[in-house]
């Protein structure tokens, strides 16, 4: 399946987008590592959907628009994006960054919206559960967190380092640190609101993340009881990237 | 030229095996390391050898703000300065600084500044400073706002000063209805303000603008760092269209004078290397969080990392001008260069550092006092007559 490159202008900010496949949208919402290539699992996903994955505002090749201060601006942007892309029936799924971003998309408006898939969703913060320290960690440790397979993590940190790949991770750390660095990755009044969202809601957690415990899975299901859980054995904050068969089935199911 | 005695007050009873086991003293270090009893005997020595800097003849003593760390005892600085305020006459008394972006609210240091300037009859040196980066990670402020928190807590708190009030301040961070201070600063049209910085363009062009000209001081960098910053303030003025006076430069650096050079070293050496190599280190992702520094300087600071996180000895910190060390004519005469090539009019030296006990320190301030720096007065007044 190829996927197609382009940026696309919305509010004012050009976003690089990669699309592939066909059937549905489905828009996929990354994390605060980026999305710097097409992955397994959105080339598995392409196969029944129509795949958008772009790079946030602030983050990989998008722009740093200047009206970006907190997570709300991405979610009207990214209400604004499906406006601007008349996508209808949307299959929403958002991993750690993107999780959260999702949230924040749908307690305002989900006309556009099918269902809901949180990956280990940033966003809710569970009461004595503390995430990670990922601004303390260097970016060896954060790669080596993100995976319970450290094969996984290896081949990560084997790629070549580019000039160009150092510039992105710093303006991502940069971006992930505007928009969650205080209060860390999350938002104290999401929770009140967690009620609006009226699609149909998956939640997957790998058991052994160790960037945002399991644990908030709880939380985030007291709080949208009609939400399907899946917590995976063996897998760490990227469930996409670690288990994408599994990953995949659960999102088509 | 203008001498400070400058003191960071560090827990100079740490347990520095456990400060290396742990990386770093900042931030994480656990305050278990913390002894009250012996901290009670610290802060009063500390605050003895400041107030015996105005017996010295120093023309101004100095404390400043770090917090959660073994580096420096004074998470407030108000707290030193005002206890200093009332035991010293002549001083001038300044706080380097007080980081602006940390607090809530600015008015609480318009206030505070503006109390300890009454009541020293307008001694006080005001410093602003961001904080340095790990304490962005103590305290949960946003690094990646601190520019815009502290050029707008600026504007309140220079504003406060000097306008009428009551006024209405609005602002991205801050909204005030009634800015109305009580009390007002004692000096006009306020207080002197001094810009510490490790070294970067973007508070060089800030501090150096012709509506502010305000000090800025170079701190604990290597002399020929301390040259190019202080010839980029002095450049920056000159395009602006002025000159820069010597007093709108100063360096701050630590210094120990002995009998002799050798004398010098080897007392200095273990309270300076746990100084260098214990009490300052941390990681880079500590030092520097992201939009604490724009992303140009982090890439620089990644290149030269080798170099600024390993360890240094004594023999290389001297040689590279981290640290003015040896006998009085020794120390006078590398100031004298270094003034001879940088023409600083404020120099701020820290005649404690580490572990250095108190015997120690009181000696060294001594002999700079008598015998390096009745000669470092005199340079520049022949300027300035």
């Amino acid at each position: 399946m190829t996927f197609k490159q382009t940026f696309i202008e919305v509010d004012g900010c050009k976003v690089n987008l990669r699309r592939g496949g066909s059937g549905e949208p489905l828009l996929f919402l990354h994390g605060a590592s980026g999305a710097p290539a097409i992955m397994p699992f959105m080339e598995k996903l392409a196969a029944r959907f129509d795949v958008l994955v772009p790079e946030h505002p602030g983050y990989g090749l998008s722009d740093e628009p200047q009206w970006l201060d907190n997570i709300h601006d991405e979610a009207y942007f990214y209400l604004d994006f499906l406006r601007a892309l008349d996508l209808r029936n949307v299959t929403l799924v958002g991993n750690s960054m993107g999780g959260w971003i999702a949230m924040e998309m749908a307690v305002r408006d989900t006309s556009r919206l099918k269902s809901l898939v949180l990956v280990s969703p940033a966003g809710v913060a569970a009461p004595g559960v503390q995430p990670a320290d990922i601004f303390l960690m260097s970016p060896e440790e954060v790669v080596q967190n993100l995976f319970v397979d450290q094969r996984l993590a290896q081949a990560r940190l084997a790629e070549p380092v580019t000039p160009e790949a150092v510039d992105i991770g710093l303006k991502n750390r940069h971006t992930t640190a505007r928009l969650a660095w205080e209060p860390r990755l999350h938002d104290p009044f999401l929770p009140k609101w967690l009620h609006r969202i009226d699609v149909p809601v998956k939640i997957l957690w790998g058991r052994e993340d160790r960037i945002l415990p399991a644990k908030i899975a709880d939380e985030l299901k007291r709080l949208m009881p009609k939400a399907q859980v899946h917590v995976l054995e063996n897998v760490g904050h990227l469930p996409h990237a670690e288990k994408p068969d599994l990953f995949c089935d659960i999102v088509c199911k | 030229m203008q001498i400070v005695l400058f003191h960071l007050m560090p827990y100079a009873e740490l347990d520095l095996e456990a400060g290396r086991k742990n990386g770093t003293v900042w931030v994480k270090l656990p305050n278990r390391h913390f002894d009250p009893q012996k901290g009670h005997q610290l802060y009063n020595r500390y605050l003895d050898e400041l107030e015996y800097g105005e017996t010295l003849g120093f023309d101004a003593i100095s404390v400043n703000e770090h917090h959660q760390t073994a580096y420096g005892l004074m998470p407030s600085p108000i707290v030193t300065a005002s206890a200093l305020a009332r035991r010293t006459s002549r001083v001038k008394i300044a706080i380097l600084g007080s980081a602006l972006p940390l607090r809530s609210h600015p008015l609480t240091i318009a206030e505070e500044h503006a109390m300890i300037d009454v009541i020293s009859g307008g001694r006080l040196v005001s410093g602003f400073v961001r904080g340095i980066g790990a304490e962005y990670h103590t305290f949960g402020v946003n690094p990646t706002i601190s520019h815009d928190r502290f050029h707008e807590a600026h504007d309140l708190i220079v504003r406060a000063w000097t306008e009428p009030g009551p006024f209405a301040f609005q602002g991205k961070h801050y909204n005030v209805n009634y800015v109305n201070l009580w009390p007002r600063p004692f000096q006009k049209p306020h207080p002197p303000i001094w810009i510490p910085s490790q070294g970067s363009r973007e508070t060089i062009d800030w501090a150096s603008h012709p509506d502010r000209r305000y000090t800025y001081l170079q701190t604990f960098s290597p002399s020929k760092v301390v040259e190019r910053y202080l010839k980029m303030y002095r450049d920056r003025c000159n395009e602006y269209g002025y000159a820069a006076k010597d007093s709108q430069l100063g360096w701050a650096v630590p210094v120990y004078v002995g009998e002799t050079d050798e004398k010098a070293r080897a007392e200095a050496k273990p309270h300076f290397e746990a100084f260098r190599n214990v009490f300052v280190r941390m990681p880079l992702e500590m030092l520097l969080p992201p939009g604490y520094t724009s992303r140009e300087s982090y890439k620089n600071v990644m290149k030269a990392k080798a170099q600024m996180f390993g360890d240094i000895h004594i023999d290389q910190a001297i040689d590279l001008g981290l640290f003015v060390c040896g006998s009085a004519a020794t120390v006078r005469g590398a100031f004298e260069r270094y003034w001879n090539d940088m023409r600083f009019g404020n120099l701020l030296v820290m005649c404690q550092f580490g572990t250095l006990p108190g015997e120690l320190t009181r000696r060294n301030m001594e002999r700079f006092a008598q015998d390096v720096m009745p000669s470092l007065k005199k340079l520049g007044s022949e300027q300035m007559l």
